[in-house]
């Protein structure tokens, strides 16, 4: 029962790390319809970020995060309007150049890490990386669980970005219909610069907050990159909810899994799940058989 | 409102069933082809040829799939290591020569081509890719737990059966030629305008009577096939293959990704041009620009240049990433797709199919 | 046995039906006409047909025979075909090819799917535009495309799905007279409009729809006088004329 409640435990604070990687990506998918294969490599960028203001300037990864969400909001936001932007608006024959785009923009971003960092591991560890806290003989890790707090103020942070500010709700109505938000004077382009920010910065605090329980090298992007697909997915294009209800939920399968079946089927766990999600996705189905 | 390119695609419609098109050109490069080993006896040069026609057929077999049928798929080297698995686990389990397997390989590619195909042929666009990208990462996770069948890790190694590069020459020219010779008869048939259909325009494809998912299927098949036989034939050449390479998303799907796109998608000739051009920017990266950076380190002793010339030679990913971003970016037709806007001149819209 | 009938067709959009219990008879040879104001379904019930997706309820019989739900392309090799109101040019191939393409349809080979592309090309007018991009057409040929790649597959029973949007009022008549010749041809064809002009032209019997159910069927003259179909119309037709 204690083995239960623990990988329970595990599986929860990870999933609210993850809802803060999903989220990201499900803005970028909901509103222009890009297929993000770089988001882990956005991700790993914030995590070398964190690493570099640690080991170098001393500074603890939850100030970090300070640095590292406006640095990867920048970074989204260029990638966003230099090579994404321009894409849509030149016709040829493969439709997928958007992806593709999003997949040579994430070896570009790897390889650039190995060439400054080395394929060698690295990690931040910090006074509270190993320390964990307990409340009834269940352990709570404490970097995960601060993770977890800041996860959930970060998602209701958005939710009321992007229901009561003119520019949450210029992105939301991009999402539904572009060509009417255009009718409605929203700018399209830079909406899509902006999301693609946000989403960016958000997957920045998923890294930094990882940061300290976690080790980094260059490879570490494409895992991440499928996580936040299948998060993306199983929540729904678009809504911030399902990214929580994603994260989560991966969170637990993961948790369970690596507890119940083993180690070593962790990658294999998070494939099954990536195809299965492909296959059968809730609700989303329809959309993906009749583009 | 036009679409895009301002000219049709391949106009199937004239020529002979053999395909449309020049005949001078390719007929040239053919007998210079065919000649190369008996000129050329530097057995690097040769060996770069070989990886040249080898990435002919993997890039046409792409072609074929997502070019033609607008399938794009991001996964081919499931096809390719599973026939370079199958020429492996022939040889080093059954103690058949490899070369039987050659032709297996790419009937086992196929095996893997059929459900994934079936499944996953409902999925559209990006998501279609994705779907293959999983199939990719797949692959390699079997080959790399079923140890009891592939040796995992530790990979398969079998005696080659020639010391000279020139055979395996000849067959790779074989292959290569069958390819291309095979696609240009395809593309001018029925199927040919039926991937074309599908490609345009699915529902429209559906509506005039094409069964959409069979020659979807039929598409993927040949695909991976071709692709498979090439596997087939490295593990032939290498004499070596582990998960790790013949199951690469990088240096084999992505690589066949870009030689269908540099080239020219939906064109007979793009993976030629595309297989030569992307195999030299390959060496020219894995060679710090054929040796000129380690000339440069030498002469200036400088120990900046030398770590670059060795950070260079390592920086083949990152030179395909730069050349992805940069291709889409600028000749999203590739170089035969968009050799009108490449040579400067203009074309006048409506002009008819071009034999180029 | 009819030659075509819908059967209480209904078709349901999440809670919303489209089509709620249309039924009708096509009589071979016949120009049928289908008219409704914008949104009242009909575009839905050629969907349904032709299995682009498949109804809630109801059933579809052609020449006796069940197609309900049947694959898209079995359909159009049983001999329905239909064209779309938002035109489809396979954008990147010339005309002749997106009509040789339609050609194979019958089990041809190359040769007579060429032939046959050429030949339905002059029968509709369109054989000068052969070599030309079909990405490129203005909307005219693009829906005279539309209309002989579908000829193309050799169909007995063609759906038309608003071929008179958009054009001018030669390109109207023309479009007009491709009709009439393709009925002298022998086929049959439920033509889908909601400009009054053309279909009370063209059509022998009209089945006029108005939010998914049928209003009233008869000659044009009948239903052009009926009440209700009137008033479905009042605003409609003033801003047709």
């Amino acid at each position: 029962m204690e083995v239960f409640l623990q990988t329970l435990v595990a599986g929860i604070l990870k999933g609210g790390l993850y809802s803060l990687i999903g989220m990201g990506m499900t803005l970028i998918m909901g509103v222009m319809g890009i297929i993000n294969l770089a988001h882990g490599q956005l991700m790993m960028v914030a995590m070398y970020l964190t690493y570099v203001c640690f080991h170098y300037l001393g500074i603890d990864p939850y100030v970090a995060l300070v640095v590292s969400m406006p640095c990867l909001f920048v970074l989204g936001a260029v990638i966003q309007k230099y090579a994404l932007n321009p894409l849509m608006a030149v016709e040829s024959i493969l439709p997928e150049n958007q992806v593709l785009m999003t997949v040579g923009i994430g070896m570009v971003l790897t390889e650039i890490a190995r060439f400054i960092f080395s394929s060698n591991y690295r990690s931040v560890t910090t006074t509270y990386s190993g320390s964990a806290f307990f409340v009834g003989g269940v352990s709570f890790s404490v970097a995960l669980t601060v993770a977890f707090l800041v996860a959930v103020a970060f998602t209701l942070f958005m939710f009321w970005f992007l229901v009561r500010t003119d520019l949450g709700r210029s992105i939301r109505a991009t999402a539904q219909d572009r060509d009417a938000a255009l009718l409605m004077g929203v700018n399209s382009k830079r909406i899509t610069i902006v999301t693609f920010g946000i989403g960016s910065a958000l997957v920045a605090a998923a890294g930094t907050l990882l940061m300290p329980v976690y080790y980094l090298f260059p490879d570490i992007g494409g895992p991440f990159t499928r996580k936040a697909f299948v998060i993306t997915i199983l929540g729904g294009l678009g809504s911030t909810v399902g990214a929580i209800f994603g994260g989560l939920t991966l969170g637990l399968a993961e948790s369970f899994g690596a507890t119940y079946i083993g180690m070593a089927f962790d990658d294999m766990i998070g494939l099954l799940i990536f195809i299965l999600v492909l296959l059968f996705l809730p609700g989303g189905f329809k959309r993906l058989t009749k583009v | 409102m036009t679409m895009g390119a301002e000219r049709p695609m391949r106009n199937p419609s004239s020529g002979t069933a053999w395909g449309q098109g020049p005949w001078i050109g390719p007929g040239i490069l053919l007998v210079a082809l065919i000649l190369f080993p008996l000129v050329v006896r530097n057995a690097y040069y040769q060996h770069l040829l070989i990886l040249v026609l080898m990435w002919v057929v993997i890039g046409s077999g792409w072609n074929v799939i997502a070019g033609y049928t607008g399938q794009v798929s991001f996964g081919d080297a499931a096809f390719f290591g599973t026939g370079a698995y199958t020429a492996g686990l022939f040889a080093s389990k059954l103690g058949i020569s490899s070369w039987w397997a050659m032709a297996l390989g790419g009937f086992t590619a196929m095996a893997v081509a059929f459900p994934f195909g079936w499944i996953c042929f409902r999925l559209r666009g990006a998501y279609f890719a994705l779907a293959s990208l999983a199939l990719n990462e797949v692959m390699r996770h079997v080959a790399t737990i079923w140890e009891s069948l592939t040796q995992g890790m530790v990979g398969i190694l079998i005696v080659q059966t020639y010391v000279s590069k020139v055979p395996y020459y000849y067959i790779a020219l074989a292959l290569a030629v069958v390819s291309v010779a095979g696609i240009r008869m395809v593309v001018a048939s029925k199927w040919g305008y039926y991937f074309l259909s599908i490609r345009e325009d699915q529902d429209v494809a559906e509506s005039l009577g094409i069964d959409t998912h069979f020659y979807k299927m039929i598409s993927l098949n040949i695909a991976a096939f071709l692709t498979g036989m090439a596997g087939a034939l490295y593990m032939n050449y290498m004499g070596f293959i582990d998960p790790e390479v013949v199951f690469s998303l990088h240096d084999i799907s992505i690589m066949a990704i870009l030689v269908g796109i540099v080239g020219g998608v939906g064109t007979i000739y793009g993976p030629v041009v595309g297989a030569f051009v992307m195999v030299a920017v390959h060496e020219f990266f894995r060679t710090g620009f054929f040796g000129l950076f380690k000339l440069l380190a030498a002469a200036t002793g400088s120990a900046m240049v030398e770590t670059a010339a060795s950070y260079v030679a390592q920086a083949h990913v990152l030179g395909f990433g730069v050349l992805v971003v940069l291709v889409i970016r600028l000749l999203p037709n590739g170089i035969v797709g968009d050799w009108k806007k490449i040579a400067g001149r203009g074309v006048r819209p409506g002009s008819q199919g071009v034999g180029q | 046995m009819s030659f075509f009938e819908v059967d209480g067709l209904v078709k349901y959009f999440g809670g919303l039906a489209a089509v709620n219990g249309v039924s009708f008879n096509v009589r071979e040879g016949e120009i049928f006409g289908l008219i409704g104001p914008n949104g009242s379904g009909k575009t839905t019930i050629f969907n349904c047909i032709t299995s682009y997706y498949p109804p809630t309820r109801g059933s579809v019989r052609f020449k006796g025979k069940e197609i309900t739900g049947l694959k898209t392309h079995r359909i159009c090799r049983l001999g329905v075909v239909r064209t779309f109101q938002l035109v489809k040019p396979l954008g990147r191939m010339t005309v002749l090819d997106n009509v040789i393409a339609a050609a194979f349809c019958r089990g041809s080979g190359k040769r007579e799917a060429r032939e046959t592309a050429m030949a339905t090309l002059e029968f509709c007018g369109l054989a000068h535009r052969r070599r030309a991009q079909a990405g490129s057409l203005p909307i005219g040929e693009r829906k005279r495309l539309e209309i002989t790649r579908a000829m193309a597959t050799q169909p007995e029973l063609l759906l038309l799905d608003e071929t008179a949007a958009g054009l001018n009022p030669s390109e109207l008549d023309a479009a007009m007279e491709l009709i009439r010749r393709i009925r002298g041809r022998g086929v049959t064809i439920i033509i889908v409009e909601h400009i009054m002009k053309v279909i009370m032209s063209v059509s022998d019997r009209i089945h006029a729809i108005n939010f998914g159910q049928t209003l009233a069927e008869g000659t044009p003259r009948e239903v052009a006088d009926n009440p209700s179909v009137i008033e479905a119309y009042l605003g409609e037709e003033n801003a047709q004329g």
